[in-house]
Order: C-alpha cells, then sequence, then structure tokens
C-alpha cells in the first residue's frame, strides 16, 4: 500500500472512530442524546448509530422536509452546499465512514468485477434519482395524514442505518428484537447486497446509490478543493485513469463529479503532473489569467 | 497553484455560493429547523433501523 493511501485510510479510521466516538452507546445499547446532536457530520453516518455523536445531513434533509412546520430546508441545504463548496467530495474519499468500510471491504482478496461501460454510465445517474425522489420529493409531498413523512431514503434503501444503528441496537435491545418485521429483513438483505458487491466492485454504494455523493458531487467543480493536470508535463501514459477507483477520466475531467479525491492518481503520476490543493483565487478561470495564460 | 490546465469553471463562484451557504444555515437556524434535527437525532429513529 503506498503512502498516501495509507494516510488517507487512517484519517478515514480517526473521523469514524470520532464521529461514532459514544462507546458507552454500544456498551448499553441507547443512542447518545446530548444537545451538539442538531449538528450535522459531514459524511453518511446513522444518527442512530449507538456511537454517533452527530446526525446525518440526509437523515437530517428528510426529517425537516417530512415535518410539517417545513417544506423547505435552508438548514440542512446551507450546510450540504457549505460543505460542497469548502471540500466537495473530499468527504467521500477521507470522512465518510461508509465510504471507508466499502474501501477497506474491496481490500479483501478476491476476484474483482468490471462493470460494463455502458451499464456502470447509466448507474451513476441513480444515486441523483437517490437524492431527488426519497430524500426530497416524497418527504415533501407523501404525508401522514398528520402532515408527518418518514425518511424513505433511510426506511427503504440505506444500509448504513441498518450497519451502523440497526444491528448494534437490536443486539442490546430485546424490545427492539420483538419488532423485527419485513422491513428489517429487507434491509439486511439490502447491507448483505451492498457488503458482497463492495468485495467485488469499488465503492459501489458510492458511485450508483448514495444521494449525500450525488449531492457533493453536483458542486465538486466551484469547490474551494481543486486538483488540476498539467497538460505540458503529462506524458499521457494512463497510470492515473488505470488506478483510479471512481472510473474518472483524469486527463480529460478531474473535476468530474465522480472523483472522490483519494488522490491515487497524483501519487501514481511520474511527472507529477496532477496537483490537489485548496485554490483561493479564480482557479485560472479569469479573464486576466487567461490572458497571461495566452501570452 | 498557478494558471496551468484548468479544469475548473467555477472560478469565483465558490465565494458568493459559501456566502449563500452561510445565509441558509442562519436563516434555518432562526427558523429552528436545527430543533427538527435534532429531536430526529436524539431518539432512535426506527425507519433508520429497519423496524419502523
Amino acid at each position: 500500500m503506498k503512502k498516501t493511501e495509507k494516510r488517507r485510510h487512517i484519517i478515514q479510521l480517526i473521523v469514524a472512530i470520532v464521529t461514532n466516538g459514544y462507546l458507552i452507546g454500544f456498551m448499553q445499547g441507547k443512542i447518545q442524546t446530548g444537545g451538539q446532536k442538531f449538528v450535522c457530520v459531514p459524511g453518511l453516518n446513522c444518527y442512530s448509530c449507538p456511537g454517533a455523536i452527530g446526525a446525518c445531513p440526509i437523515g437530517a434533509l428528510q426529517a425537516v422536509l417530512g415535518d410539517r412546520k417545513f417544506q423547505f430546508s435552508y438548514y440542512v441545504f446551507g450546510f450540504l452546499l457549505f460543505v460542497s463548496v469548502l471540500l466537495g467530495r473530499v468527504v467521500c474519499g477521507f470522512l465518510c465512514p461508509f465510504g471507508f468500510l466499502q474501501d477497506l471491504l474491496y481490500k479483501i482478496k478476491s476476484p474483482k468485477i468490471k462493470v460494463p461501460v455502458k451499464l456502470d454510465k447509466g448507474l451513476r445517474y441513480l444515486k441523483y434519482v437517490m437524492l431527488a425522489v426519497p430524500v426530497i420529493v416524497l418527504p415533501i409531498f407523501l404525508a401522514n395524514p398528520f402532515g408527518i413523512a418518514p425518511p424513505y431514503f433511510c426506511q427503504y434503501i440505506c444500509p448504513a442505518g441498518t450497519l451502523e444503528g440497526g444491528i448494534p441496537l437490536m443486539l442490546k435491545n430485546e424490545s427492539l428484537r420483538e419488532m423485527i418485521g419485513w422491513l428489517f429483513s429487507w434491509k439486511m438483505f439490502l447491507l448483505i447486497l451492498t457488503i458482497v458487491s463492495s468485495i467485488l466492485i469499488c465503492r459501489p454504494f458510492c458511485k450508483y446509490v448514495c444521494p449525500l455523493g450525488a449531492f457533493y458531487g453536483l458542486f465538486q467543480r466551484f469547490s474551494f478543493y481543486h486538483m488540476e493536470v498539467d497538460a505540458s508535463r503529462c506524458d499521457h501514459c494512463g497510470a492515473c485513469e488505470k488506478i483510479c477507483p471512481m472510473g474518472v477520466e483524469v486527463t480529460k475531467n478531474i473535476n468530474s463529479p465522480e472523483c472522490i479525491r483519494c488522490g491515487q492518481c497524483k501519487s501514481v503520476c511520474h511527472t507529477d503532473a496532477i496537483s490537489a490543493g485548496f485554490v483561493l483565487g479564480c482557479g485560472g478561470s479569469c479573464k486576466t489569467c487567461k490572458k497571461e495564460k495566452e501570452a | 497553484m498557478n494558471c496551468k490546465q484548468n479544469n475548473n469553471r467555477g472560478g469565483w463562484v465558490k465565494y458568493p455560493l459559501l456566502l449563500f451557504s452561510m445565509g441558509m444555515m442562519a436563516y434555518g437556524f432562526i427558523r429552528q429547523e436545527h430543533l427538527t434535527v435534532l429531536k430526529k437525532a436524539i431518539t432512535i429513529c426506527l425507519e433508520c433501523i429497519g423496524v419502523g
């Protein structure tokens, strides 16, 4: 394993531990109830995980949109936009515990599947559908007679809630075990499917399903964290595109919404043509910079 | 990073976007949306864990 990859995994591990640091919760089968939990964490991390110290932004968004008092969530959309503009999908590569889990699963030695390009391209749009339909549209328009809508994505799709919240809470609570029904079986099926497919395909949940990654990806090109390829240095060896776990065409579109900023392309580039970092200025897109470049 | 191969068309747009996002958060806070988030986050979400 390369040094940069090791460093990334250490950061992912620290973030996963810190955001799920309420250890008493795991021991007692209870969740943390501190007043700080109105703060969202940047990654996909179920707030019903016994260790969670913050709120999951996707769950929080559905909670507000599904509340009878609100039709729109300025607070959660603002948070998501803020993180998107600051970091983009750096969150997926470094700060998301569920992404970290998928990274680890993919390290298990097994035959790997390469999803056919056409199918892969089509499936990538699924995460935008997830963001639009079960996360935003359904909680707004499909409420019960009291005007409250359930978090549809969390309820029927999200495997993170089953893994981080469902299983640890069930193990410790007999009363919750008694409530197990078809929904839990369905969610366990989705969790097993996600785990098995994560062993065979790199980050399938992030690529095809995650609405959080979809949102962050939408604003990636406007992000302060920025990557670029120096065309004058690139010798088109293709090493960067070969190693990219998300299948990004690095030399053509390095700031693609699919890039999770893991930095593997940068570490493998033998001509140092790829750079990454926070750009405070225009990033070379203003008229003055273009004129300078032409000169 | 100076002007190299530029792939970011965002340019200066990120600054107004950042300000806009902070404004949205503040307005949501004033509307007390964070209390709805808190209420949801401190009770076990039965739907999320698969029993609701």
